[in-house]
């Protein structure tokens, strides 16, 4: 029984950057429900971080922010209060980040860190405070956690960092959980930690989460459903397995390909994508990931593409059917197999 | 031919690339002043102030000019600032007490931060005994109580502009020396200049053509606030009867003489004042804005 | 790929003193801590571990970029240890290294001419124009316009400044190139290109890589030996294929275990085998075998000494007291 927690229809970010404009998110979808996990994948400049702040509100001045509607949890963040949406990121919905040690002050305690979120968004006694903060450092699995209520973050490892940082987003058990390459940064066995802690809490606190990544591999492991993003615009969303095993648009075919594939003993040749991400100060008008198409034509730089519906669940922003990719991918004899 | 195709297609680009460099950072410089007015209004006045002493002599001005009969006047039509303590025109001794407050602060400043940065670049990037000894020259010099050894320095020079320069610029290097010693520190490990010192690339080569570009920021900040401290410091040795040999005066002097009149002729401490603050004030936006020009643009965290 | 060994690596140790306050050596960091292996030529071989196993260490001290506190490394046969100066130079221009940050790689006031030329002016004895014809030569085999000679680094892609990096190794015609993780930096779709690059030109040029790195399905894809670090000493080395099917070493298992899969179906159905815990400190290395704090197979007789590598399978090394007579595990 899961219901919409998150929807998002039309986003459209833009920053003032001296003379120019940069369209960093231009007419996003994305919906997420109750203990669902969706992954938003891209590579940079693709707006996938930018898209997850404009729904926490914590871009800075220079973001204008309009959509066609942004609904959290049955309230319509558009029409929100400054004090109000102050009040409900933090309490349900927290953001972490990739770096902790640039989230936490060096010179302040672990349990002062915690207190003070806890004390901001519950009114709660310090004791009180200091109890739950306790409770939501075990519950991240760190050991001791009394005492370590009184360490500095710099006596804290990264991957230990990175769980103190999700404890101090779970102590108000938000809703949901925007992680935005929470792993980049740590290490392989670290990071296994780190995501099987992410699923525990799915599965314990019914907590929704969206994390943002440009790993593939994590993806595979965690999401549910998965939006891939390029130059301001979502490309493909559709459940993980319909996107891994029926890539419907070029990109994420692409990708798949410039990945090392883990079951073919992953030693082929890697099949590059031509070209460099696409300047978001002036965009072209069509599909943004044309110049470096292997299939684009005229239409598809003349106009944004519609898109494609396949199945229930899965769409695609292409001007060509998957059945035409892959009957222009057996005439090329080019691209790689699938 | 291929050779010549390459040279010309080099010099093209060359050209091309050099404008692109140069309107970047015309550019960056122009939008940082849009978005500080106090930078504007503080640079402009400082134009005003360098013209003004550069052209003092041409002026008809008479800072020189005793007239005890009208010692101490406020503002009248003949002096527009009034007359000191010996009843000179105020206006003029100010113009050129700037001259000389000016002097001193450039080029002392250029004195100190010379022995400063090289010091500093040596000391950071050889490391090791070298960077030892000289830490500990800098220590023992910074210990010495200031106004110690420049009096007994000044024993052994005749009084005048040119000592000022050289006692000031021989003794205030040492915080330049530290400052660039530690960016230079944190210079020294970034990947290019390990590769260039892998490569064979000399130490003289290396701290010049690439520590000190990279460190340019920092010295350019030190410079600026080292050129405030020259012409506060100068104004102290000029009070303690080591510096200027009156009828001669710069700002500094003129602001301590005028404390034994501040109850009657407040505007003799008011005006040199505020002359300082305005040009301390505007070269620091000034070498904010040197800074901005120098950096080359690096966006971090940018990927692919 | 022939079997003749290009580098050596003899009981190689980087230690770091810790100096307090007053400058006295406090404690040591032993970033590599007895460290033997060889490196074939024409071969790729991998060196994986996690932040703080000294790979990165290892690679810049076999280059002599750093001194080794301890050991010997050999090169072609000729022991490198102790040169110095003119004899120095020349072995570094046979053994090249390319950066993990695109940022910092490159000096950011420097245009690409100079960057270029600054190593060919030291080892070469170019003119100005042959130097030029053949900069814009090397940045054609990377994949760069000539009219990039004239623009410095903060007009580039990071991609792009890796191509810069590796152009800038490449000039000096190496024999052995050091890549010290040159693609974590980068995006996924850039990081195919630049692989297939440093592939392409190894094919071309008859190179030697020790290809460090943290990114383990990459690692898999371009190696053809691989070495796995922990704190300093080499746990385990294989053929790359046997590395991946059969690790032997529980930190080995470990790490592959931990290996995200990008593939849905295996993700579902792979079995984790987690390590506890967090790495001890340089400073304060286990005694005996220095996994057994995270090990779950240890057992006292682990903390007595330190096992060595030894050849398990041809070809396969393991450094662990697993399968001998006190450990029948």
């Amino acid at each position: 029984m899961s219901e919409r927690l998150l929807t998002l229809r039309d986003l459209h970010t833009t920053f003032a950057l001296h003379r120019d404009r940069v369209e960093a998110v231009r007419g996003v979808d994305l919906h997420v429900d109750s203990g669902e996990i969706l992954a938003v994948v891209g590579e940079s400049g693709s707006g996938k971080s930018v898209t997850m702040k404009s729904v926490m509100g914590i871009l800075p001045e220079n973001a204008q922010v309009s959509a066609e509607e942004m609904r959290f949890d049955g309230r319509d963040l558009l029409t929100l209060g400054e004090e109000e949406r102050r009040k409900m990121r933090g309490r349900e919905m927290a953001m972490i980040f990739q770096d902790p040690m640039t989230a936490l002050n060096p010179v302040k305690r672990i349990g002062a860190h915690m207190t003070e979120v806890i004390v901001r968004h519950k009114r709660v006694s310090g004791d009180e405070a200091r109890r739950l903060a306790v409770a939501a450092l075990g519950k991240v699995g760190i050991p001791s956690p009394e005492d370590r209520m009184r360490q500095y973050p710099h006596e804290f490892s990264g991957g230990m960092r990175q769980r103190v940082m999700i404890a101090m987003a779970l102590c108000c058990s938000p809703k949901l959980l925007i992680a935005d390459e929470p792993t980049t940064a740590l290490d392989v066995t670290i990071q296994a930690q780190i995501l099987e802690l992410l699923k525990e809490l799915r599965e314990k606190e019914g907590m929704s989460i969206i994390l943002i990544t440009h790993d593939l591999g994590v993806v595979a492991s965690l999401a549910d459903r998965i939006s891939v993003m390029y130059g301001g615009r979502i490309m493909e969303d559709g459940l993980v397995d319909e996107i891994f095993y029926h890539p419907c648009h070029p990109y994420t075919r692409a990708l798949l390909r410039a990945i090392p594939k883990p079951s073919a003993g992953g030693r082929e040749r890697l099949v590059a994508i031509p070209g460099m991400a696409p300047s978001l100060l002036n965009p072209p008008p069509g599909c943004p990931f044309q110049a470096r198409c292997g299939f684009s034509c005229e239409k598809c730089g003349a106009e944004m593409p519609a898109f494609r519906q396949y199945g229930a669940t899965q769409q695609a922003m292409c001007v060509f059917s998957d059945a035409e990719l892959d009957q222009m991918n057996e005439r090329k004899g080019a691209v790689g197999r699938e | 031919m291929a050779k010549q195709v390459t040279a010309q297609t080099i010099r093209t680009a060359k050209e091309q690339s050099l404008q692109n460099a140069r309107r970047r950072r015309i550019e960056n410089v122009s939008s940082a002043l849009r978005r500080d007015k106090l930078a504007i209004v503080s640079i402009v006045l400082l134009l005003v102030i360098i013209v003004v002493s550069l052209l003092a002599p041409l002026l008809p001005l008479h800072p020189n000019a005793n007239d005890v009969a009208n010692m101490l006047s406020g503002p009248t039509k003949e002096h527009i600032l009034g007359t000191d303590e010996l009843g000179r025109d105020y206006l003029a001794r100010v113009i050129y007490g700037g001259r000389v407050s000016l002097l001193v602060g450039f080029l002392a400043m250029l004195a100190s931060c010379f022995i400063g940065i090289l010091v500093g670049t040596v000391a950071g990037f050889m490391g090791g005994i070298v960077d030892a000894v000289l830490m500990r020259i800098v220590d023992v010099l910074s210990s010495i109580p200031w106004l110690i050894l420049v009096t007994v320095v000044s024993l052994f020079l005749s009084r005048g502009i040119r000592s000022i320069i050289l006692v000031i610029g021989l003794f205030t290097w040492m915080s330049t020396a530290r400052l660039v010693r530690a960016e230079t520190l944190s210079i020294k490990e970034r990947d290019f200049i390990q590769y260039a010192k892998f490569n064979g690339v000399s130490t003289w080569k290396n701290i010049f053509f690439h520590v000190i570009p990279s460190a340019l920021p920092t010295i350019i900040i030190v410079a600026t606030t080292s050129m405030a401290d020259a012409i506060m410091t100068e104004s102290a040795l000029s009070f303690l009867g080591l510096g200027l040999v009156p009828p001669n005066s710069s700002w500094g002097s003129l602001l301590q003489r005028a404390q034994s009149h501040l109850s009657s002729s407040i505007h003799m401490a008011i005006v040199p004042g505020v002359l300082i603050i305005i040009t301390v004030f505007a070269f620091n936006k000034l070498g904010n804005l040197l800074r901005i020009y120098v950096e080359p643009r690096i966006s971090d965290g940018e990927k692919g | 790929m022939s079997d003749s060994i290009l580098l050596q690596a003899q009981d190689l140790q980087k230690h770091f003193p810790v100096k307090n306050f007053f400058g006295a050596v406090t404690n040591v960091v032993k970033a590599v801590d007895g460290v033997s292996f060889d490196i074939r030529r024409g071969e790729t071989f991998g060196l994986v571990g996690e932040s703080g196993c000294g790979k990165s260490t290892l690679g810049r001290t076999l280059i002599r970029m750093w001194d080794p506190t301890g050991g010997r490394i050999v090169f072609n046969g000729e022991d490198i240890t102790d040169l110095k100066g003119r004899e120095l130079l020349d072995i570094h221009r046979k053994m090249q290294i390319i950066f993990q940050d695109p940022y910092t790689a490159l000096d950011p006031h420097q245009n690409v001419q100079e960057i270029l030329s600054e190593p060919l002016k030291v080892h070469t004895r170019m003119s100005p124009a042959e130097m030029d014809d053949y900069i814009v030569e090397m940045l054609g085999k990377v994949g760069l316009e000539p009219d990039a000679l004239c623009k410095y680094a903060y007009e580039f892609s990071g991609g792009q400044r890796q191509r810069i990096g590796i152009a800038r190794a490449l000039a000096v015609k190496p024999e052995f190139i050091m890549c010290d993780e040159p693609i974590s930096a980068l995006d996924v779709s850039i990081q195919a290109q630049v692989v297939n690059m440093l592939e392409d030109l190894q094919a071309e040029f008859g190179l030697t890589y020790l290809f460090v790195a943290h990114d383990l399905s990459m690692v898999r894809h371009i190696s053809n030996r691989i070495g796995v670090m922990y704190l300093g000493r080499l746990v385990e080395i294989a053929e790359c294929g046997d590395l991946y099917d059969n690790p032997l070493h529980p930190y080995t298992q470990a790490l592959l275990s931990a290996i995200p899969l990008a593939d849905p179906k295996l993700a579902r159905t792979a079995t984790r085998k987690g390590i506890e815990g967090d790495l001890p400190s340089p400073m304060n290395i286990p005694s005996g075998c220095r996994f057994r704090t995270r090990c779950p197979y240890a057992r006292e007789e682990c903390a007595a000494a330190q096992p060595e590598l030894e050849e398990r399978a041809p070809g396969h090394f393991v450094a662990c007291w697993r399968k001998q007579a006190f450990h029948p595990d």
